[in-house]
């Protein structure tokens, strides 16, 4: 067989990338990103990080192709996002974004069913990734009848059974308490490597983009552009028990010398020495 | 029966039987207020007669028009005002104001515009619940979360796909106490303006009984709009709380 080309390796990418929003009446643009270069490689683990407000968000919905570029292009599988999401993208988002009125296995064959699948296989699908989510004994359950925690799972498994090739996940995690945090780290890692998707995480817990990533993309404050792209060297196989290994203790340092300033600055404390 | 279900019922039962009692013992003039075992004789011997079956079929015709058009036309102008934001901004004082505005005042007018007929009844049954309906469009959709409507573009679902299977079910529960709200009160438009003015109906069966006397009529009347009233809320309360379990809000 022959080897991939780099182009082939090559996801998704942005080139150039920025994003200005219009200033409301009486106010200016807000310059919220850019220009961004990135290339995601296909099957990779990525995760952004930087201060509130960077942009980080911004940059996921114009990959998604929710929102348009101001400047620059994206690509998803060698062709132009424009307009719509593509098929083949899943985004899990930070909010709570389960259906209320349908039940656990509703909310996750919700895609497949409008996408006229036929119904044994949405059946095979959805009873798959609950299961593999946790979920099998909460399928009949509604949405408020379950934590935080396995709403996002819901929704994550609403996700998975349409069987995305890029799955961007918006802080999935950032209404969650630590530990909560640390188990649904693993359980998107298993995720990972069971679809073999290549995955772009926002992220503003450096912890959680050092433990699940295999390179990690440091932003500056708004207007957010990548300060520095480190590559954690973890192996496929791996999960939570690794924080307690020196070099992750070195890539969340790393991570951290770079954004200290940057947070500080997105805090106002611009005018403060940062030593 | 849940234990609730019993209490609520102890309770309607002790209350029919304080007012029986106080009848029977005339601690409550039974000249001015009949024992309530006559009322539900005078509704059942009326009933059997057929005398006035022609007119609660007329009433409750009237309000159930009131109804569906108030239900139909509130959630349509609900979404239009919602979707042009001047005019929302423009609108709201009018709406937060409405019904401290007597809305019987009006009735006169519609008289002299549209005669003695159904159709007065029927707009001031509409004026009375339509705004209840808006309003509660309005906070429905204002409560549709946002993400939804990302939700609906990663999905790659149209305007209207997207308003049929997301918005709608998210902003159900504030239409639906629309719906109730607008069952309220347009019984209370159709009853109160046929009992000002109309030349038939229920209203003005009772308003007749009132003038002549006729306290068993008068009484078997309001009974009859009491329980149907009741009932019909009633069945929407049930309906309501079975939705709230549904979605894990719990009984209210």
């Amino acid at each position: 067989m022959a080897a991939e080309s780099p182009d082939q390796q090559i996801h998704a990418s942005l080139a150039g990338v920025t994003r200005v929003y219009p200033g409301a009446a009486g106010t200016r643009p807000v310059h919220a990103l850019g220009p961004v270069d990135l290339d995601l490689k296909r099957g990779e683990f990525f995760a952004v990080v930087g201060p509130s407000g960077c942009g980080k968000s911004t940059l996921l919905e114009v990959l998604a192709g929710l929102q348009q570029p101001t400047a620059g292009t994206v690509t998803f599988e060698g062709r132009p996002v424009a307009g719509e999401v593509p098929d083949g993208i899943g985004v899990v988002f930070q909010e709570d974004a389960s259906f209320p009125w349908l039940t656990v296995w509703d909310n996750a064959a919700f895609g497949l069913r409008r996408s006229g699948v036929e119904e044994g296989e949405v059946r095979r699908r959805v009873d798959d990734a609950l299961a593999f989510m946790g979920l099998k004994d909460f399928a009949r359950a509604y949405p408020a009848q379950l934590s935080g925690g396995m709403r996002q799972r819901v929704c994550i498994a609403r996700t998975l059974v349409l069987q995305p090739r890029l799955i961007l996940l918006d802080e999935p995690f950032g209404a969650l308490d630590a530990q909560t945090r640390l188990l649904m780290g693993d359980e998107v890692l298993r995720l990972w490597r069971r679809t073999g998707a290549t995955v772009l995480l926002i992220t503003h817990a450096l912890d959680e983009a050092a433990m699940l990533s295999d390179r990690i993309g440091a932003m500056s404050a708004r207007p957010g552009r990548f300060l520095d792209i480190v590559v954690t060297g973890w192996p496929r196989e791996r999960d939570s028990k690794i924080v307690s290994e020196a070099a992750f203790g070195e890539i969340t340092g790393r991570l951290w010398d770079n954004l200290r300033g940057e947070s500080m600055k997105s805090l106002g404390y611009a005018g403060m020495a940062v030593e | 029966m849940s234990r609730v279900g019993w209490m609520r019922l102890a309770v309607i039962v002790a209350a029919v039987g304080l007012l029986e009692v106080c009848c029977r013992t005339a601690l409550i003039n039974p000249k001015v207020v009949i024992p309530p075992s006559d009322m539900a004789s005078a509704l059942f011997h009326l009933l059997a007669s057929g005398q006035v079956n022609g007119q609660i079929v007329r009433t409750f015709g009237i309000v159930l028009l009131a109804i569906v058009i108030s239900v139909v036309a509130g959630f349509a102008l609900g979404v239009a005002i919602h979707a042009v934001p001047r005019i929302r901004q423009a609108l709201d004082p009018f709406f937060a104001t409405y019904y401290a505005v007597p809305i019987f005042i009006f009735y006169p007018v519609m008289i002299v515009i549209f005669g003695l007929s159904v159709m007065p009844i029927v707009l001031m049954g509409v004026a009375t619940a339509i705004v209840a309906m808006i309003i509660a469009t309005l906070n429905g959709l204002d409560r549709i979360p946002r993400v939804l409507t990302k939700v609906a573009r990663v999905h790659r679902m149209g305007t209207v796909e997207t308003a049929l299977r997301l918005k709608l079910p998210a902003a159900a529960p504030h239409l639906f106490t629309g719906v109730k709200l607008v069952v309220s009160y347009a019984f209370i438009g159709v009853i109160a303006s046929e009992f000002i003015l109309a030349p038939s109906g229920l209203g003005r069966v009772i308003a007749d009984a009132y003038s002549d006397f006729n306290n068993p009529r008068m009484y078997a009347m309001m009974l009859l709009l009491v329980i149907v009233a009741t009932a019909v809320n009633m069945l929407l309360h049930v309906l309501d709380q079975r939705w709230a379990e549904r979605r894990g809000i719990g009984k209210i």
